[in-house]
């Protein structure tokens, strides 16, 4: 029987006697055993690969998905009032494209400046916001643009993104982690760290 | 004996030798965690005998086969998927002595949808998050806790685990990461763990598996996501795959052809309710969920086996038979509840029969066979306007085009999308020859469709969230909730009990002559006159009971036990009614399992 593990790369199959000895399952097998293991985790991973980094100050963005996939955000593709646009960070100078994890899906949304939180004008570059696309409940993409509001399809959770995408209603916990932004030569640029953490939080 | 305090918490290695030691700590998790509410509530029950339980067997075929009354061995109860318990000391008479003796906070929230399985005085229950919970069904102690590590890059639409299987001396659970788990029945400890599917490719598993000599069987979720459904078999001991049986079928199979162009790829059509099994015949019955994306004028086609209820051979896995409940489904009724087995009498004729209390609001009476499944008889139990007519024959339904919504055109129709009934389970009550159904009605719903481009791991539904629709009819002023009763020798409904409330509650029947069902917003779990449907005895808890209700004995006392937890589709269904009825109704989060006894 063929199947995956993705702790390496996406989509690889493996026979079926490897999957067994695959990283991951021999790593969850040895901690419930009370085993000890050198700790390897997922972050350890993407430290190692770029592609799993999530953004980092100085990078680009480029189309997640569509006929335009891979290529530059400009701003000219961020009409202004909305809809969002899902993107990676990209690396100008390898042009590596962080599509390795999808906790690196970023939402880039253009809003009048006027109109944005003070807190929120702290992190956004003449009115583009950049915000985690991932769902702080359970971790779903957030992929619906209604009344001026994003919200997540799994379980309705309401972000607004005129004040650090907090919870209008919903089940989320918490706001999507801001990803501050600055234009650099009037390219939409990453100018830090995501505010917080990224995703949900599986316990 | 190992003792560790990783994820795996392991308090005693057996329930039946050792005094119990202090709980494990967990050092930095236990603070950084916030999942250690243990709160143990130990009201025993003063008249419980201090008698020692007899030791854990190892849960064979014959067992399974012939489960003793005080177990509870499997999703069911049996593999006929009654939810009947032959208990018989809590009574109609007595019921309103019923007492919780002890609980236990989960820690987690959102879903708590498994039944307590016990075996031999040991009971494991799962939770959200993929955590089993393995306790003394006595006296409320932790035996042990198995804590799943889950990928931080996962998503979960539906919260929710529906318990474990037991065969030998292992307990076995299917994860939302869709992995198939083995753990030592004594210790927690990981037997083997075996990756089914891919999690970002949008598979993930929520059943209770089923176990039928040897093998244990799982379906995948992920009717939301573009997925091709399976079944699927693997080797108790080892956890190698013996047999797996798509839901949708390949080119150059039966059915392949009502599926246009690449659409079966991507048709969906999961499997996330636990199967039931006749010995006789040697046949597993899985009901399928929806295909794929919902917008079915994108698979014009019967899309089988969508919608349907499939034969499987327990052994092979071939597909020996199947019904179509409705075809190229456009409601996102998945007929996911597995058929009752019951031997029914109709019209003077002896039915081997399959009973469906539908999503898509009609129950079905079929006739099973080693290699059909005849259509008998359908009838709408709450108010459906999508059928026009049933074939008398072949049981296929005539739709009114009104009815489906399509690529920018609305649609409304009754029942909505969350059906006459959705996964909680229906009982039947060999006492009383009546099926229990847990029914909303009253409620019908809209949807409009968008154009869908597939993405691996993304929802791929073809409509907005915003456009779903829940659509109040007048009546649901006076209830929504139902628990209906019907007598299938006579094809007629018996008895009708209502509630105000919407209704998520799983129904367990037992030999005292009563009916267990909570499922509404108001949180209270409640028992039930099985031949009148009068309430007899209610318990508030702490939140909304969506768990199957099971029933054990030990040392001669009878217990119930149900998890409560509100979460999943109850929260986004109570929050769609919530807007539309201007009510304000909150129903708060977080597992609590729940055991009753009579108070002496």
């Amino acid at each position: 029987m063929p199947c995956t593990d993705h702790s390496e790369k996406p989509n690889v199959s493996l026979p079926h006697e490897e999957c067994r000895l695959s990283r991951r399952i021999v790593l969850k097998s040895a901690l419930a055993a009370g085993l000890s293991l050198p700790f390897v985790s997922v972050s350890a991973n993407a430290a190692e690969d770029p592609r799993k980094a999530r953004p980092q100050v100085g990078d680009h963005f480029v189309f997640s998905a569509g006929d335009r996939k891979g290529q530059s955000v400009t701003v000219k593709d961020l009409p202004l009032g909305g809809p969002p646009l899902t993107v990676y960070a990209m690396d100008p100078a390898t042009r590596t494209i962080r599509d390795g994890s999808r906790l690196n899906r970023v939402l880039l949304l253009r809003l009048a400046p006027e109109e944005l939180s003070e807190q929120t004008r702290t992190v956004a570059a003449e009115g583009i916001v950049g915000y985690s696309a991932v769902c702080t409940h359970t971790g779903c993409d957030i992929s619906e643009w209604k009344d001026a509001h994003l919200i997540c399809p799994c379980h309705a959770s309401t972000f607004d993104p005129k004040n650090r995408a907090r919870v209008i209603s919903g089940p989320a916990p918490g706001p999507l982690a801001a990803l501050p932004l600055r234009l650099v030569d009037g390219v939409v640029t990453v100018a830090g760290p995501f505010s917080g953490r990224v995703g949900a939080k599986q316990k | 004996m190992l003792r560790i305090c990783g994820r795996l918490i392991t308090v005693s290695s057996t329930l039946w030798k050792s005094p119990l030691p202090p709980l494990c700590k967990r050092g930095g998790a236990q603070s950084a965690g916030g999942f250690f509410l243990l709160a143990l509530i130990a009201l025993f029950l003063p008249l419980a005998t201090a008698q020692e339980s007899k030791g854990y067997r190892a849960v064979t075929n014959e067992r399974l086969l012939h489960p003793e009354p005080e177990n509870w061995l499997m999703y069911r109860g049996t593999y006929d998927s009654w939810g009947y318990s032959p208990l018989d000391q809590i009574t109609t008479k007595n019921v309103e002595k019923l007492v919780p003796v002890w609980t236990f906070s989960t820690g987690v929230a959102e879903g708590h949808q498994a039944p307590p399985i016990v075996n031999d005085g040991v009971m494991f229950i799962t939770t959200p998050q993929d955590q089993v919970l393995a306790l003394d069904a006595k006296k409320g102690d932790l035996l042990w806790r198995y804590q799943r590590e889950l990928p931080e890059d996962l998503s979960q639409l539906h919260p929710t685990n529906r318990g474990v299987a037991l065969y030998g001396d292992k307990v076995f659970l299917a994860t939302v990461d869709a992995h198939l788990v083995a753990l030592n029945a004594h210790s927690g400890e990981v037997v083997w763990d075996q990756p089914v599917e891919d999690y970002l490719a949008g598979y993930y598993m929520t059943l209770a598996p089923l176990v039928v000599k040897g093998k244990v069987m799982v379906g995948v979720s992920g009717g939301e996501f573009g997925i091709r459904g399976f079944v699927q078999a693997f080797d108790t001991e080892t956890g190698n795959p013996v047999w797996k049986t798509y839901t949708v079928p390949g080119p150059g199979e039966p059915g392949h052809d009502g599926w246009p162009g690449d659409t079966w790829k991507t048709g969906g059509v999961p499997v996330w309710i636990t199967g039931s099994y006749d010995p006789q015949l040697n046949l597993t019955y899985w009901g399928t969920g929806n295909a794929g994306p919902f917008t079915s004028e994108v698979r014009r086609g019967d899309n089988l086996y969508a919608t349907s209820v499939i034969a499987l051979d327990a052994d092979t896995g071939a597909l020996k038979a199947h019904h179509q409940y409705h075809w190229n489904d456009a409601w996102d009724w998945d007929e996911v509840s597995a058929p009752l087995l019951l031997d029914v009498q109709r019209n003077g004729k002896a039915i081997k029969a399959l009973v469906h209390p539908a999503r898509d609001g009609y129950l079905w009476l079929l006739e099973r066979s080693a290699d059909k499944i005849g259509f008998v008889d359908a009838q709408p139990y709450v108010r459906q306007n999508v059928f026009t007519k049933i074939d008398p024959t072949s049981g296929r339904p005539t739709y009114d085009p009104q009815r489906i919504f399509g690529i920018g055109k609305r649609a409304e129709f009754c029942p909505s999308v969350w059906g006459g009934k959705d996964w909680p389970p229906a009982a039947y009550s060999p006492k009383t020859g009546y099926v229990y159904i847990p029914a909303n009605e009253n409620l019908c719903g809209a949807l409009t469709g968008k154009a869908a481009t597939y993405q691996s791991g993304q929802l791929y539904l073809g409509i907005d969230l915003a456009d779903l629709e829940l659509i109040p009819h007048p009546d649901a002023k006076d209830h929504i909730g139902e628990l209906q009763a019907w007598d299938m020798n006579t094809g007629k409904k018996v008895w009708t009990t209502t509630f105000k409330s919407h209704n998520w509650g799983p129904v367990l029947t037992t030999g005292g002559g009563l009916v267990f069902m909570g499922g509404t917003n108001d949180r209270y779990f409640r028992a039930f006159d099985a031949q009148t449907g009068k309430v007899l005895w209610q318990q508030r808890t702490n939140s909304g009971v969506t768990g199957v209700p099971s029933s054990y004995q030990i040392d001669g006392v009878q217990y119930i036990a149900v998890q409560s937890g509100w979460g999943v589709d109850a929260q986004r269904k109570q929050e769609l009614l919530n807007k539309k009825l201007g009510t304000k109704t909150f129903v708060p989060q977080g597992g609590v399992l729940w055991v009753f006894a009579l108070r002496p």
